[in-house]
């Protein structure tokens, strides 16, 4: 059946270092859902490589057992970027943070989406600068305390989905760390997707920015602030699933309509080739409107291919050297 | 004959010269580069040696006929071995008022200056800023002036084509090119020939081209058997017998990392981002696709340097390529390089700094921040190339280096030796040596800083290979396991090897010997880069006369090879000319050469060879 001679487990992937995130960390999820995933997909070890910035986040490499390069700040899209180009083959996961993904390295992120480099980019959203202990980020909302916005922010924050979305990317999820299936789900499709993946993970940073989702990830809040995306199926959602969202012909966007259970008539159906509609579920946010959570967007084109490979090489670079206009002189020939 | 004034300078007879320098000035519409192309070939083929020099507007499409819209080609050459584009001009041809007040300066006084007198119109002098026509009030007495009306003759020689006479103007550079042509005795078929082959889509416009050179040449006939001017003849150089092309030192470098990549049986990975006067690098190897070359236009200096790194890691030669202000953006990133041990070439064509400076212009000035422009304790190797076909071998040295010892090198070049070209002996590639390098395989005992204890240099695993998975990062890592460290006795230990990994490059550096004259002496002339030609030519000259200087020129700059020092302690004075004010002078003071003095001129032009030799006279007295 398996064609690996011994199928790997989630501990398999685990490596020999003590992880070194703070006790309670939604880190620590998203690693438990990768070995889970990378089991699950048979992912072969010596063909893996995780890339990742600076940051807390960024030490997830340290802890999967494949090949892993902790680069610096904001840099690991154009890491990546290079390892492609030398070896498309390898199947390579982006592992940053709002910081490093969206504030020092938000160039690199956007042309990364733009040219469908195909690896996965996984963006762990805590909406602070955690390893400098607090400071506010490119994803904190207006008026976020920190140590260097005492009397609270005053920049719009930019919305990592959309971001993505803007940024020509094709493939655009989201998913809460602690929601473990959800995140496994998503991370799968992502995997799946040929072409660049873009996943933001809402991660929980306990020390400098407890519980700043839960407006829409608590326990008595997700279900009537969540709507879980899957294409082809009616976007309900509810504690009943009794709420469904509707076209609003007046805002050219969504509003929440009722709904009786098993009768979803009024409500639209998730259509994730559908951009429109994707950047209209990333707008989405509670109390007025759920947050769209699992894959908003799946719509795959061609990857970046450089085209430069063993199989294109045609003629050697003596042959370069030797091609437009060449002269000899004969041996004897002197000077007149 | 028609519009022809010879003025004043006697009329010489038939003329021989050992060299002649040769400016083509005109408006950047005019196709000046073109044919100053076409003289370069057929210079070739008539046994000359030579070098040459395009010298472009920094405005991408300025105004017809102003100052700044001039573009102009030098070219050097004749019976020896040339290794200038010249201290001055023998003949300037300028197709505008323009561009002849932009150039009549390097012309040496009696020189011939062809202009097309069809364009001193009131408007065209008063663009280029003449009161009076300089035809007209003897400002050029001390010039043997060719005035002729090109536009008209260009316009009569193509009337045939009915070709509009905006298209027929266009013609007029290759006009200029048969006079030329005329004059230094070159033979006009090849150039007939590369019309024909560039224009085969446009026959009428090879038709046209073609009349008027061959009319500027009659033009020239004509005015020879009238006793009104007359030819130059220019022996044929001493060439090694081989087959030879036309390179300049961007070709010659990007083929040198192509080279590098087959020596060493590595995909080349090269991410530049767009820079002047860098780009033709790029240009040259986004056309090798088809030999397995990658070609990355990053987003940016940073995602560049980074792309090359992450092409290192995995196992390709990795190159990124800029000019001072994108080395800056990317030192950080060459610190990763540093730390992971990642071999990697960062090529920087150097310009006039700093900030924006002066992009078009040459400069030697960043050798400190090669040396020294990152943070933390991070030796690079630094080399230098000192002319467009010594590009080729440094860009291989680079990769020797970077590969040999997994480490980032940083490749001087300049704006000057990368636009320069000169002849070029294609090298045998059965003949040099292969670089040895192998990616690691043996799972047994492997740990990522692994060191060859020769070199120092760690071993390369690559993602892959079963059995080698492993993480590192720019975080320090543990001499033995690789893993994170923060223990204050391996960092010293590991800075301890890193420094030591690259001083021990020295070992593999051939002894520095006098390019000329003695080894010890009174003088030695210690150059880099982009100033081998001129100091060249100004030893040759000098020792010709009698004064016993000796020139030495470095290609490693970081480590110098071993006996650098005990050789330049030999002579007693050491000068060193640099296009910086003395960075390179630092540095052997710092090695020990207290005695060295620098002669330092940082004006976006290179050193004329009469500077140099004005200052070996200085030094030496009279013989």
């Amino acid at each position: 059946m398996n064609e690996f001679p011994k199928a790997l487990k989630p501990a398999d992937y685990a490596t020999d270092q003590e992880v070194r995130w703070c006790p309670g960390c939604g880190d620590y999820a998203v690693l438990k859902a990768m070995k889970t995933v990378l089991a699950d997909i048979g992912a072969k070890r010596e063909n893996t490589v995780f890339v990742s910035g600076i940051g807390c986040s960024s030490r997830f490499p340290y802890y999967i057992d494949t090949y892993g390069f902790h680069t610096i700040h904001g840099r690991a899209p154009a890491i990546a970027t290079g390892i492609m180009l030398a070896n498309p083959d390898l199947d390579v996961w982006i592992i940053t943070g709002d910081g490093d993904g969206l504030s020092i390295g938000g160039n690199h992120l956007m042309h990364l989406l733009r040219r469908n480099l195909n690896c996965q980019v996984l963006l762990f959203n805590n909406e602070t600068y955690g390893l400098t202990k607090g400071q506010y980020s490119p994803t904190s909302r207006v008026k976020t305390r920190s140590p260097s916005t005492p009397a609270g922010s005053i920049d719009h924050p930019v919305d990592p989905a959309q971001f993505a979305l803007g940024s020509g990317a094709r493939f655009v999820a989201r998913a809460v760390d602690t929601q473990i299936k959800q995140l496994v789900d998503v991370l799968k499709a992502a995997h799946a997707h040929r072409g660049a993946a873009f996943v933001e993970i809402f991660q929980n940073c306990i020390v400098f920015n407890e519980d700043v989702f839960d407006d829409f990830t608590a326990r008595d809040k997700a279900a009537g602030n969540q709507v879980a995306l899957q294409h082809g199926a009616p976007l309900v959602f509810g504690e009943d699933q009794t709420r469904a969202l509707a076209f609003d012909p007046q805002t050219l966007g969504l509003s929440a309509i009722d709904v009786v259970p098993g009768d979803h008539k009024g409500a639209l159906v998730h259509d994730a080739g559908n951009r429109n509609l994707a950047f209209a579920l990333s707008q989405m946010t509670p109390p007025e409107l759920p947050m769209a959570m699992g894959v908003l967007y799946d719509n795959p084109t061609e990857v970046y291919d450089v085209g430069a490979n063993d199989a294109s090489r045609k003629r050697a670079l003596v042959d370069v050297m030797r091609s437009g206009f060449t002269w000899t002189v004969e041996p004897g020939a002197k000077a007149s | 004959m028609n519009n022809i004034q010879l003025q004043d300078a006697p009329r010489a007879a038939q003329d021989t010269r050992e060299t002649v320098v040769v400016r083509i000035a005109g408006d950047s519409g005019d196709g000046i580069q073109v044919v100053g192309g076409q003289l370069g070939l057929t210079s070739a083929l008539s046994g000359n040696d030579l070098e040459t020099f395009p010298d472009y507007p920094s405005e991408v499409r300025a105004p017809v006929g102003t100052t700044y819209g001039v573009s102009a080609y030098q070219i050097h050459f004749g019976g020896r071995h040339i290794k200038t584009i010249g201290d001055e001009a023998d003949m300037l041809v300028a197709l505008n008022p323009a561009a002849l007040i932009t150039n009549l300066a390097i012309v040496r006084k009696g020189g011939r200056v062809l202009v097309d007198s069809g364009t001193f119109t009131a408007r065209n002098l008063d663009k280029a800023g003449y009161a009076v026509s300089p035809l007209e009030d003897g400002s050029l007495d001390d010039y043997q002036v060719m005035a002729a009306d090109i536009s008209r003759l260009t316009l009569e020689a193509t009337a045939e084509l009915e070709l509009g006479k905006k298209a027929a103007l266009r013609c007029k550079n290759f006009w200029a090119l048969g006079l030329v042509y005329w004059m230094f005795g070159r033979d006009r078929q090849p150039t007939r020939d590369w019309l024909q082959q560039k224009f085969t889509k446009a026959p009428d416009i090879a038709k046209a081209n073609t009349a008027a050179l061959d009319a500027g040449h009659v033009y020239g006939e004509a005015i020879e058997a009238a006793g009104e001017a007359t030819s130059i003849a220019v022996p044929r150089a001493p060439m090694a017998a081989g087959l030879y092309r036309s390179v300049t030192g961007a070709e010659a470098l990007a083929w040198g990392l192509a080279a590098a990549a087959e020596l060493s049986d590595r995909k080349l990975v090269f991410a530049s981002y767009p820079i002047t006067p860098a780009s033709p690098v790029l240009h040259t190897l986004a056309r090798l696709k088809d030999i397995g070359v990658v070609t990355f236009q990053a987003e940016d200096e940073i995602a560049a340097v980074c792309a090359a790194i992450g092409a290192a890691y995995t196992g390709g030669l990795g190159v990124t390529s800029s000019s001072g202000p994108g080395i800056s953006l990317k030192q950080e990133a060459i610190g990763l390089a540093v730390s992971t041990e990642l071999p990697l070439i960062i090529v920087n064509t150097q310009r006039a700094g700093p900030s924006t400076g002066m992009p078009t212009k040459t400069e030697q000035s960043d050798l400190n921040q090669a040396l020294f422009g990152r943070h933390g304790e991070s030796p690079v190797p630094v080399l230098a190339a000192r002319s467009p076909a010594d590009c080729f071998e440094v860009a291989i040295e680079a990769g020797r280096i970077a590969l040999t010892y997994m480490t980032p090198v940083i490749l001087l070049s300049d704006g000057f030796v990368a636009n320069a070209s000169a002849p070029w002996q294609l090298p045998n590639m059965d003949e040099v040596e292969r670089i040895k390098v192998k990616n690691h395989a043996d799972p047994e005992g492997f740990s990522p800083f692994l060191r060859d204890p020769d070199t120092l240099a760690r071993v390369w695993p690559v993602p892959g290979t079963p059995g080698l998975e492993h993480r590192i990062g720019g975080i320090e890592k543990d001499f033995a396991s690789g893993h994170i460290s923060y223990s204050p006795e391996n960092h010293q230990k590991m800075t301890d090897i890193r420094a030591e990994k690259i001083a021990g490059i020295a070992k593999s550096i051939p002894a520095l010997e006098p390019d000329q004259g003695e080894t010890g002496g009174d003088l030695a002339i210690v150059g880099w880069g982009s100033t081998y030609g001129p100091i060249s030519r100004a030893v040759t000259t000098m020792r010709a006369k009698g004064y016993k200087v000796s020139h030495i020129h470095l290609r490693h700059l970081n480590p110098f090879a071993a006996n650098q020092t005990e050789l330049l302690a030999g002579y007693a004075k050491v000068l060193v000319p640099e296009l910086n004010t003395g960075q390179l002078l630092r540095q052997l003071k710092a090695e020990g050469v207290g005695h060295a003095e620098g002669l330092n001129k940082v004006s976006g032009q290179p050193f004329l060879v009469r500077e140099l030799e004005q200052a070996i006279a200085n030094i030496m007295g009279a013989v």
